[in-house]
């Protein structure tokens, strides 16, 4: 009996999208989620990858197919037939990605809305022409000068300023040398980056951590409690706020179970928020190259139970005031191995990793 | 001088016993041949793909267990940097160039290319680039700051290797925008009489887009480079935070570039294969206009979509969403392509040989690195993803299992008329075996990777990733086998293989109408149009009459006295249209 080639193309149809739809959602490519933010993003990954699966199998379907049914038999020096376009088929696949695409396009506008990228904080209103008028120096100042100064606070400088001026960094960030970028108009001194989401916006987050990045290691400090430490622990459950920056080349904060990640700049602050969901210790890495041991620049991220952050804070915080008296030596003197030396035990660095670090300036 | 003095110089008879052979010397010669140019840029890059080869196996060497156990760290970004400069400015691009150079001029039917002598000036400016750039390794200074050298990290690392790398880079990209020039005054004004631009042969379109990108975005790239080597050498701040500089400036610029870049090395391939599918498959391109016109939207929408490389590093919300619109609105026409492709294929009669393997082997593979594309596209899910091996996957998929195999299949279907000669097509399916098996095994696993954690650029990793980077790296040692056969089929096809003819695979565009090799000048007379390029099956059973109606004997006159008669005029009667009667 010879069945209908409709029916056939239905069949392929349905099975293409009952094996797309099921290897969205059990392909094991991704991490456990580890905060509300990952959760969101996995479920827009999902979804590309359910279309992904169907656009693959019809391509690659298509081709094999052709390759087997439309072979050249031996003998046959024919050609096919000269079939030149169809109008109608080429507005529908033209019609049908641009469809997709922009479904997508606002499904992932919807994510990151949700996860805090445009809140006010993150995308600063700039007021330009207020910038412009304190640069001192710019030309575009005198042109501008009859604008009145904006008497909105300006919320980036003094978040940049509170991190700089922060006690327990600024030892270690060589504020003097890499002078932090003022008002740039339109930019704004905050990297605009991950903020607030939504439901959360307004409210300061529950903690904040400030972090710098240097070769090769990274620096927490907590300014509530004014603990420095090497391994970034959060409590679970409340919105933790991680402003951060680099001494001297860029960096980029990442823990692959958050599904974030963000430059640290040298000049600039660059902040990002989540709200931690899962218990359990991760990797924090390194994901901007930034030397030879790049590879080697991560350390733990602990996200904990309030009581246990609690016990851990009091333990830093003892630790944390031997480590002041080490920063405050002069760390222009130190070698980065003498230098890194408290930092060590912390931070995994292996000690003929530190005697190495000294080649990489030439 | 005229343009055409210049072209009359270009064709100046050389010394040959018959129809385009040439002394060997010619090859190392600064010839104004588009032949000899084309076949000096298909060479040279290939060898530079070797060496570039070479270095990513040491890489994948490292890394297949999660120490730095075989290079040191230092050495190891030494190795990915060269590898990457080697394969995108060395090879993809410059091989793009080559086959344009060879093909362009036969395929609209004109003698040479417009400027032959930039054209070899162009080439000339590649090996000692080259040559610059790996004697860095030589020094021992090599830079080691990655392909994109981001400030501050290329300003703290070597010097010397870091100069070096900006000095071969401002070379190669000079020598693109010279040859992005010829191609677009080639294609403009030197087209056979009577050929529109919708008879011109889809490469021929693609190169138009190709070439509008690089005279548009490389003099950017020049900026950038020359205000990093200011910082570099002359302790000025433009990226150099430390002064006040941003190194976000930076990012934005090198990206203007680099970004429309991929494009600049996908998009002559998109033609090379829009040309070899019809002819293998015996059916006419489908969709003729959507696929032209989808290469200059993608050469219009490649200058708009930089910003989504730098998505993690500083670039306002909104700004964020523009270039992930942009960037994915590429996908609708690289879509089309994609479909065109398949229901040119689809219903045909297909001579499964070694070109028309590679040229499916494209569309298959391309598509993966072109979904992964879109995925990337999406702000949150690249949040994720940027610089992992997730990243390091999709490039590949696109510049190996695009541009790479794209150049195969462009050797295999155009080396009778480069030659003379046949490839061996058993040696030439299992290299395609080899390629296909080697390509996916290296780079399919990099996805799950880059997801799970795993970032680029290093040279230690967890040791949990340590079972797929070990397949990663097999595959890899694959793919630098997989290359000995087309080696050494092309080497002794190139001495002994069996003769081609004019026409092996019956095809209908102008390059098929002359001798292979072709005659120095291409063609005895300028060639009339009486098909399209992609007329197959037009008239059943005829075949034979079809391939020669294209080069009637009976010219036009009317057709002949275009608006650029002067640089189609008949031969010079001082010269000889056969180089056996020159004296």
């Amino acid at each position: 009996m010879n069945i209908p080639s409709s029916i056939w193309t239905l069949l392929v149809g349905i099975v293409v999208t009952l094996v797309s739809l099921w290897y969205g959602q059990n392909h094991g490519l991704l991490p456990a989620p580890a905060s509300d933010e990952a959760e969101l993003v996995d479920g827009l990954f999902n979804a590309m990858l359910t279309i992904s699966t169907g656009l693959f199998l019809i391509v690659e379907g298509a081709l094999i197919y052709s390759a087997i049914r439309y072979r050249r038999r031996p003998g046959d020096d024919s050609d096919g037939p000269p079939v030149f376009g169809n109008i109608p088929l080429e507005i529908l696949w033209t019609a049908v990605p641009a469809i997709i695409v922009i479904g997508i396009a606002i499904y992932s506008f919807d994510v990151y809305n949700s996860i805090g990228g445009f809140s006010p904080h993150a995308v600063h209103d700039a007021p330009i022409g207020e910038q412009a008028v304190r640069m001192p120096g710019a030309a575009i100042a005198a042109t501008l000068s009859d604008t009145p100064p904006s008497a909105d606070p300006n919320l980036n400088q003094e978040k940049s300023d509170a991190a700089m001026q922060d006690p327990a960094t600024a030892a270690v960030r060589n504020a003097d040398q890499i002078p932090q970028r003022r008002n740039a108009p339109g930019v704004g001194v905050v990297s605009p980056t991950i903020g607030a989401s939504p439901d959360k916006e307004g409210a300061p987050p529950a903690l904040t951590v400030n972090v710098t990045g240097l070769q090769y290691a990274w620096i927490f400090t907590y300014p509530d409690t004014g603990i420095t430490t090497g391994e970034l622990h959060v409590p679970v459950g409340r919105e933790v706020q991680i402003s951060m920056t680099a001494n001297d080349v860029i960096h980029a904060f990442w823990v692959p179970e958050l599904r974030l990640k963000q430059d640290a700049i040298p000049g600039r602050q660059s902040e990002i928020r989540f709200t931690p969901k899962t218990v359990g210790e991760y990797k924090l890495i390194c994901a901007e190259l930034c030397g030879p041991y790049h590879g080697a620049m991560n350390t733990q991220f602990v996200i904990e139970t309030p009581e246990a952050f609690e016990q851990w804070q009091k333990e830093q915080q003892v630790a944390s005031r031997d480590a002041q008296q080490l920063v405050a030596m002069n760390s222009a003197d130190l070698s980065p191995a003498e230098f890194l030396a408290p930092y060590v035990s912390d931070l995994g660095i292996q000690p003929e990793m530190l005697q190495q670090i000294h080649h990489t300036h030439h | 001088m005229t343009q055409a003095q210049l072209q009359e110089g270009a064709n100046l008879p050389a010394l040959s016993e018959e129809p385009g052979v040439r002394k060997w010397r010619d090859y190392f010669s600064f010839n104004t041949d588009h032949k000899v140019i084309g076949i000096q840029y298909l060479v040279t890059t290939f060898i530079f793909y070797c060496i570039g080869g070479v270095l990513a196996d040491l890489v994948r060497t490292e890394l297949k267990t999660p120490e730095t156990d075989f290079v040191s760290p230092e050495v190891y970004n030494s190795l990915f940097t060269l590898h990457a400069t080697i394969m995108i400015f060395l090879w993809i691009v410059p091989a793009g160039a080559g086959f344009a150079n060879y093909l362009i001029p036969l395929m609209i039917g004109a003698k040479d290319m417009a400027f032959p002598r930039l054209n070899a000036v162009a080439f000339w400016m590649i090996p000692p680039a080259g040559l610059l750039l790996i004697s860095s390794l030589l020094i021992g200074d090599a830079p080691d700051a990655g392909w994109t050298s981001y400030p501050p990290l290329s300003l703290v690392t070597g010097q010397v290797g870091e100069a070096i790398w900006i000095m071969s880079v401002l070379l190669l990209g000079t020598s693109s925008i010279l040859g992005a020039i010829n191609f677009l005054v080639t294609i403009w004004k030197m087209r056979t009489p009577g050929m529109t631009f919708n008879q011109m042969p889809l490469f021929c379109w693609a190169m138009v887009a190709t070439s509008a990108i690089t005279l548009l975005s490389t003099p950017v790239l020049a900026g950038a480079l020359i205000l990093l080597a200011f910082d570099l050498l002359a302790g000025t701040t433009f990226f150099n935070p430390t002064g006040g500089g941003d190194p976000i400036v930076y990012q934005h610029m090198f990206w203007f570039y680099s970004h429309p870049a991929v494009y600049i090395m996908i998009l002559p391939f998109f033609g090379l294969i829009s040309e070899i599918l019809p002819v293998h498959a015996r059916k006419p391109i489908f969709g003729y206009q959507a696929i032209a016109y989808s290469s200059l939207a993608i050469s219009f929408l490649g200058l708009i979509v930089w910003a989504h490389h730098m998505f993690t590093s500083g670039v306002p919300g909104w700004l964020r969403m523009f270039f992930m619109i942009t960037t994915m609105i590429i996908a609708v026409p690289t879509g089309i392509k994609v479909f065109s492709w398949v229901a040119t294929v689809w219903g045909g009669k297909l001579r499964l040989n070694s070109a028309m393997l590679f040229a499916m082997g494209f569309v298959g593979t391309f598509v993966i690195g072109g979904i992964s594309g879109i995925m990337l596209a999406a702000v949150p899910f690249d949040i994720h993803v940027h610089d992992t091996y997730f990243v390091v996957a999709h490039l590949h998929y696109v510049l190996f299992g695009g541009s790479v195999l794209g150049i195969y299949a462009g050797f295999y279907h155009w080396f009778p008329k480069m030659t003379g000669r046949m490839l061996n097509e058993f040696w030439g399916k299992v290299h395609f075996a080899l390629t296909i098996v080697g390509l996916n095994l290296t780079f399919l696993p990099m996805h799950k990777l880059g997801m799970m954690g795993m970032n680029r650029r290093i040279a230690v990793y967890d040791p949990k990733f340590e079972t797929l980077n070990f397949i990663c790296t097999m595959g890899s040692y694959l793919l630098a086998v997989s290359t000995f056969p087309f080696i050494i089929n092309a080497i002794w096809s190139w001495m002994y293989g069996p003769k081609a003819g004019n026409n092996p695979w019956q095809a209908l565009t102008l390059e098929w109408m002359t001798t292979s090799p072709p005659a120095i000048e291409n063609f005895d007379k300028p060639p009339v149009l009486a098909t399209g390029p992609y007329d197959y099956g037009m008239s059943h059973g005829d075949d034979e009459e079809v391939e020669k109606v294209p080069l009637s004997d009976e010219r036009e006159p009317a057709l002949a006295a275009g608006p650029n008669s002067a640089l189609r005029a008949d031969p010079d009667p001082k010269v000889a249209a056969h180089p056996e009667d020159r004296k």
